[in-house]
């Protein structure tokens, strides 16, 4: 029963997210519009549109010609002869490790998302569903937090975790662990998500459940969680594009090709290659991007529901 | 007595549910911005423990012309990015505000290059700006520039070329100011209307005031991007030609991984927070004059 409930569910949100469906408040609506400025309209937006997408096209092209037409000058607009073996190559050639950095990706890539969510979850129904003395002055203090870049931490995380590999017997340094223990402890932006979507949920649902004897746990469990599947998904979302989008993380932590990521290992790859065999570089580039692309079409409604609670309420 | 009890058992299920972020806080944030703090006061080459030198690294970073090149760029890449990013993101967003058949899949479109990882977008622009082969100087020759620039490999359009390519990741910034567009009371560009005001005259005095909370969020958002910008010009140009695209971060960077100078780096470190700090202080006291909440 309870697996049917899910796959339901599962349907109706994959129906729900077959498009971007955005209020809009158009005032032009009502009355007709002079042909004339409903084509200039169209032909500003696709102009935009296609800045928007040559550098993908591009990229694709360049991916699927050879080394010779690559660097052919004047360049060649249509891959001919079209080789997609260049995909291939990138798996089978050993030196290239894409297989082994893809695993790295994704498996930090888990840990992170998966430690985002939980830890996060359970702070923000801290601070969206109990009274307690200061928790605004706690809730401010976390958003501040927000306005803290990375670099300005990072120096001193390094020299922590030495310090620890040295003392504890646990190496750090030259693991994934730096790259995903933190996330265990929730991040700002998402418990800041979260929270507001908690506060949206009444706080009569959990008064009954708790008159009835439930735990707070239970009620977060039970009552919040489900009620809040679309914040947690969006959430997930966010917490997956940050890691894999992540640089220099790794590239302070991790130390041998073997362990890098994909987003390290394409820049190894280029720097090695130095500023030829472009055609190798982009089909890297197309396999590192398009996880990223297909989640997006997959999930649109998360995407851009998860970007503007967190603008508009911020 | 009853209500001393049930309050303290409010606060420690409060503490419980908090307690992930109090950890994470004090050991990720706490911790390290302290430790830095200690030592941005040390010379603590790593390999040796660390000596305490007093003010020293920030003498050194006084005189250090390094150090103020590269606060230069980081202003420059600031002055080329923000004003001119706000002015595109705010116009997409105008375009992309309406009921206008297929609107759906342009602001896919345009959204799209926004999730792009920025090694990624990095490959990408490297490529597009090569100077021989790339597909903007193809595009320039072809419309009969006859030395198009050298992008990348000059010290003069270096900056140019990535901030020309910071504007196509804006996608994220266009949908929070759709979002706040979408927001502003329609009755408010009625009533304008009935005042004759043309379409200039409504953004100006109704849509702009009215999403000034959203240009608020997203400048601050935009300034610590732009001060903790490392990824891109990394990748794309290792600071250079002649460090003409060398930034804050990426000297902080250098200093502690590649020179190892932790002394040193955490100081900068301190300067950059303090630096984030103040330009957000900034903008915080003049949004009283720019920014109206409505109805609040």
């Amino acid at each position: 029963m309870q697996l049917l409930n899910h796959r339901i569910s599962g349907q109706r949100d994959a129906a729900d997210n077959s498009s971007i469906t955005v209020r809009t408040l158009d005032r032009s609506s009502t009355r007709r519009r002079p042909i004339l400025a409903w084509l200039g309209h169209h032909v500003v937006l696709i102009l935009a549109s296609l800045m928007a997408l040559i550098p993908f096209l591009w990229m694709l092209d360049t991916s699927f010609k050879n080394e010779v037409s690559a660097t052919r000058y004047p360049p060649a607009l249509i891959p001919i002869p079209f080789r997609w073996q260049n995909y291939i190559h990138l798996f089978t050639q050993r030196q290239y490790h894409m297989l082994l950095w893809a695993r790295n990706s994704l498996t930090i890539a888990v840990l992170v998302v998966l430690g985002t969510t939980i830890s996060s979850a359970l702070v923000a129904y801290g601070f969206a569903k109990i009274r307690f003395r200061g928790r605004g002055l706690l809730f401010g203090l976390m958003l501040s937090t927000m306005m803290i870049p990375f670099p300005v931490t990072m120096v001193s995380m390094f020299i922590i975790f030495k310090w620890l590999g040295d003392h504890t017997g646990i190496a750090w340094l030259g693991t994934f662990r730096p790259l995903w223990v933190p996330y265990w402890f929730g991040s700002a932006f998402s418990i800041f998500m979260l929270r507001q979507f908690f506060m949206t949920i009444p706080d009569e649902l959990s008064e009954a459940a708790r008159m009835d004897g439930c735990s707070e746990l239970g009620i977060f469990v039970r009552i919040i969680l489900p009620l809040s599947q679309p914040a947690i998904s969006a959430v997930a979302l966010f917490a997956f594009l940050g890691v894999w989008n992540d640089f220099l993380g790794p590239l302070v932590y991790l130390q041998h090709s073997h362990q890098f990521t994909l987003a390290l290992g394409l820049e190894a790859f280029e720097s090695q290659l130095g500023g030829s065999q472009w055609n190798l570089l982009m089909a890297a580039s197309v396999l590192i991007i398009l996880p990223v692309v297909i989640l997006f079409f997959v999930a649109q409604r998360s995407f851009l529901r998860g970007i503007t609670t967190t603008g508009i309420k911020g | 007595m009853v209500h001393w009890r049930s309050e303290i058992k409010q606060m420690t299920k409060g503490m419980a549910f908090l307690s992930p972020w109090l950890i994470g806080f004090t050991v990720f944030m706490v911790l390290p911005i302290g430790l830095s703090l200690y030592l941005s006061f040390c010379s603590y080459p790593l390999l040796q423990p660390p000596v305490f030198v007093g003010l020293h690294n920030y003498r050194a970073m006084w005189h250090d012309s390094v150090f103020w090149e590269t606060l230069r760029n980081t202003g420059y890449y600031a002055l080329l990015t923000l004003p001119a990013g706000m002015v595109i993101a705010i116009g997409a967003a105008l375009l992309l505000n309406s009921r206008i058949r297929g609107i759906t899949i342009y602001r896919a479109i345009i959204f799209l290059p926004s999730l792009v990882p920025l090694v990624a977008s990095s490959m990408v622009w490297l490529w597009l700006f090569n100077t021989r082969l790339g597909f903007i100087n193809t595009l320039l020759r072809y419309l009969g520039v006859v030395h198009p620039p050298g992008w990348l490999t000059t010290t003069q359009w270096a900056m140019p070329a990535l901030a020309i390519m910071s504007f196509w990741g804006l996608g994220n910034t266009i949908v929070i100011y759709l979002a706040g567009l979408q927001n502003v009371p329609a009755e408010m560009y009625e009533s304008a209307e009935i005042d004759g005001a043309g379409l200039v005259r409504q953004i100006w005095h109704v849509t702009l005031p009215g999403i000034s909370p959203i240009i608020f969020f997203n400048l601050i958002m935009a300034i610590i991007g732009v001060v903790q910008n490392f990824t891109v010009p990394y990748v794309m140009t290792q600071g250079g030609p002649d460090r003409a695209t060398y930034l804050l971060t990426m000297y902080l960077y250098d200093n502690a991984f590649s020179f190892l100078h932790m002394g040193y780096a955490s100081a900068m470190a301190w300067v950059e927070l303090l630096i984030v700090l103040f330009l957000t202080a900034i903008a915080f006291w003049s949004s009283r004059h720019w920014v109206h909440y409505q109805g609040k």
